[in-house]
């Protein structure tokens, strides 16, 4: 009820004219509903650290959003010297927000600082992979792994920025995330912990950069908690930017027609997991007739259609489709509530049973899921906590069944989530050694075809064992100015580098 | 006197201390900190070795001696989350939360106080029955609702004020609003009562047949005895708005420790959650502890209690 407050009441008032001062003095004002833990972006993991990142820091390389290609970001260009060796030719007359020329001593001491684990870089998954890298002359630098890592440029394209070397050595982490320098399209000049950040245009942004060149002069974030509040700024004009409105708010603000109303797809999805391998203990969900019939019994295109709405899509493989290695051509439990009965009875449950069901989030689609199962016989007991609580007893091993999400931090690569949840991990309720060695040799091999391959082997084991439900993508709908262009992307990671008034 | 001043002041240093010995407790069978600190791609191996490393493998009660001794001398640790001195993540969000408190309870005491003395001297009246109706919509609607509808009207479809935040006094105008209406009820009806009271004592009836000025009789004789329970309340309700208000802050966008105490239970972010717990208890305690004083001192009857 609380969410729907503004959108119900601010239709029925009357609207005032609004100014629309972003667009005069080119400014743009956006809301996000989270304060970041760092400016220090090596240890950021919110969702908001990682679009922070883009606009503040560069890769070496950038993954195209319309195409999907990587493309030279700071580097021009690099090649597989072997499996386990990268090189790159450094672009040449680029400078860090502070002056320092960048070159290879930067990359070296960025990349040498983040392998180290003392350091810790967190998530540790996205620099994991690093071995160290060693300079060949100014602007040709090594990257060197642990063992082959085929998903190494997607990484390179995503979390892993570069740091100006001498400045970063001079102030160290805690420097860094007073006053973070980089490279990228803005540099941060204010930041007022949980209140705002203030970000400008960097004048002498390298021309050539994949990221374009930036043509708003100022970005003043804000940090708005509650979805309420967004929406009453955003109506009243003190922001010009917002996002993740839900979708009968969406509705309404279409209604309006005051702004620009824009659902995309995002990178996570929503899915159930089983305690198939007894970490909690005994239940029904070991055997493997039990976990199909959940599966046939949850109505998830309904949930989709009624619920999520937009671009959300019902999915079947423990990934999102658009991620490397994602075979989506695996055993599809269609909703079936009647198979799903026999299913129960040739286990041996045919009056159903009782079992406690955890989740974190949108409590109105796992209310739904719970009517489903109900409908067989099941009866799930719901336990619903904060997603910190809820992951440490799940790595625990205290949930035996749960609604769960993951958004694998935008890495458009099955090696961040199915690799994240089945490699044995303390996230790892299927501990299936098929599976595990498949993804090891997914996670491994450099050779494309052999890669799918294995992913493929993995992803059908899982589908065919049911070790998940895997329910449905997420999307998010963004509502600004109708003077503003904006493109979101499904990589969840808006760019306002690539946003301009008219 | 200063026996008196002694003895409320020790126990309340007892109470404060039981308060963060019980929550330091339950902190521990909430979560696992250790599990929370090693991030999501952590093993099992990782876990134990930050469960060693921050000692949190120690028996609660070394664990809480620790803890404690840091803290007197203001060391309250590192936040888990920020990565940053406990100590400075609450110089920065007490004040918002200290200015929006003392705005509040002034809010709450310019509007209440005065209804009910208005309405103790016309008990029964219209005007009575008007002061009951404000209070009673103050008990009855929702923080929440009631923050959104004054944003609605006020700042979303008049503009008089902005939506949230808090740049200039005029970002406090409808957080105070919302925050003090809501202790005005429970003010309001006491000083009526008091009021009420105190108007139908023998005294009162002496300073009017002494010719006493209305005026002088009301504040100087009758509102002086009647406001002593009030004070009491007045010091309960500061206490629980300099604990912050969660709703207020997060829907004011106010970042104040409210907002913080209420984001870091849900990170397990335990440094912080102790520390704030503490400093909240002991400014309860001390506004308990000044009330006692100030009826004390109003009231030289309760000294000898």
């Amino acid at each position: 009820m609380k969410n729907h407050i503004i959108g119900v009441i601010a239709l029925t008032l009357a609207m005032p004219a609004s100014s629309f001062a972003g667009s005069d003095d080119n400014t743009l004002t956006v809301a996000f509903a989270r304060e970041m833990e760092t400016l220090h972006t090596f240890e950021n993991t919110t969702r908001e650290g990682v679009i922070l990142s883009r606009h503040v820091w560069d890769g070496l390389i950038y993954r195209d959003t319309t195409t999907g290609e990587y493309v030279g970001n700071l580097a021009n260009s690099w090649n597989w010297i072997d499996d386990t060796t990268l090189e790159f030719n450094l672009r040449e007359g680029i400078t860090f927000h502070n002056g320092e020329p960048f070159n290879a001593d930067d990359v070296v001491a960025t990349m040498n600082w983040v392998a180290d684990p003392a350091n810790g870089a967190n998530p540790q998954r996205n620099v994991s992979w690093i071995a160290s890298a060693e300079k060949i002359d100014d602007m040709t630098v090594r990257i060197l792994l642990d063992e082959p890592f085929p998903a190494a440029l997607e990484f390179l394209a995503g979390p892993v920025v570069i740091y100006p070397n001498t400045y970063f050595g001079e102030v160290g982490a805690e420097g860094m995330a007073q006053e973070p320098i980089g490279t990228g399209p803005y540099r941060l000049t204010e930041n007022i912990a949980g209140e705002r950040l203030i970000l400008e245009r960097y004048e002498n942004y390298h021309e050539d950069s994949p990221k374009g060149t930036p043509t708003i002069d100022k970005i003043i974030w804000r940090t708005l908690p509650d979805a309420n509040t967004r929406l009453a700024e955003k109506i009243s004009g003190g922001v010009e930017w917002i996002w993740q409105v839900p979708a009968d708010q969406a509705d309404r603000m279409k209604v309006m027609n005051r702004f620009n109303v824009v659902n995309e797809s995002t990178m996570r999805i929503g899915y159930l997991y089983f305690d198939a391998s007894d970490r909690f203990g005994e239940t029904p969900l070991d055997d493997v007739r039990v976990r199909k019939a959940i599966s046939h019994a949850i109505n998830r295109q309904a949930i989709v259609d009624n619920l999520l709405k937009g671009a959300s899509m019902v999915v079947h493989s423990a990934c999102f489709p658009s991620q490397f290695g994602c075979d989506t051509d695996v055993v599809k439990y269609d909703y079936n509530p009647e198979k799903a009965k026999t299913l129960l009875a040739e286990a041996g449950y045919p009056d159903g049973f009782e079992i406690s069901f955890h989740a974190y989030r949108n409590r109105d689609y796992a209310e739904a899921m719970m009517s489903d199962l109900a409908a067989v016989g099941i009866t799930p007991k719901l336990d619903y906590k904060k997603y910190a609580a809820t992951r440490d007893q799940i790595q625990a091993g205290e949930v035996p069944f749960a609604f769960m999400t993951w958004g694998s931090y935008s890495i458009n690569d099955i090696s961040a989530i199915t690799s994240t949840f089945f490699k044995g991990g303390v996230d790892d309720y299927a501990r299936d050694q098929m599976v595990i060695d498949a993804l090891e040799t997914g996670d491994t091999v450099t050779d494309t075809v052999a890669r799918e391959e294995a992913y493929s082997e993995a992803l059908n084991r899982i589908a065919d064992q049911a070790y998940w439900l895997p329910l449905f993508s997420y999307n998010t709908n963004y509502v600004f100015d109708k003077n503003l262009t904006f493109t979101p992307t499904p990589d969840e990671i808006p760019t306002f580098y690539g946003s301009s008034w008219n | 006197m200063v026996r008196f001043i002694i003895r409320r002041l020790g126990l309340a240093i007892l109470v404060a201390l039981t308060v963060s010995l019980i929550s330091f407790s339950l902190l521990f069978l909430a979560g696992d900190p250790a599990i929370a600190l090693a991030g999501e791609a952590a093993t099992e191996e990782d876990i134990a070795s930050i469960r060693s490393l921050y000692g949190f493998d120690r028996p609660i009660a070394v664990q809480y001696i620790s803890w404690l001794s840091g803290a007197i001398m203001g060391d309250f640790g590192q936040s888990y989350y920020f990565k940053t001195p406990v100590i400075n993540l609450i110089a920065d969000k007490l004040p918002t939360t200290m200015k929006l408190g003392l705005a509040g309870i002034s809010f709450a005491v310019l509007l209440s106080i005065p209804l009910g003395v208005i309405a103790a001297l016309r008990p029964n009246s219209l005007i009575d029955r008007l002061a009951l109706f404000i209070s009673v919509v103050g008990q009855a609607m929702p923080t929440f609702w009631f923050s959104l509808i004054l944003i609605l009207i006020f700042a979303v479809n008049l503009g008089w004020v902005p939506v949230s935040g808090s740049d200039t006094w005029r970002h406090f105008i409808l957080a105070t609003i919302a925050l003090g209406y809501f202790a005005t009820p429970g003010i309001m009806r006491l000083t009526r009562a008091g009021m009420l009271e105190v108007l139908r004592a023998d005294y009162i009836r002496t300073a009017r047949a002494k010719g006493l000025s209305p005026a002088k009789v009301l504040f100087k004789h009758a509102l002086r005895n009647a406001v002593i329970p009030v004070v009491g309340l007045l010091a309960v309700q500061l206490g629980f708005m300099l604990g912050g208000s969660i709703v207020i802050e997060s829907i004011f966008a106010l970042n104040g420790a409210g907002f913080l105490a209420f984001e870091s239970i849900n990170r397990n972010d335990f440094p912080v959650v102790q520390a704030l717990i503490l400093i909240f208890s002991l400014i309860y305690v001390l506004l308990t502890l000044l009330a006692d004083l100030l009826n004390a001192w109003l009231d030289p009857r309760i000294r000898v209690m």
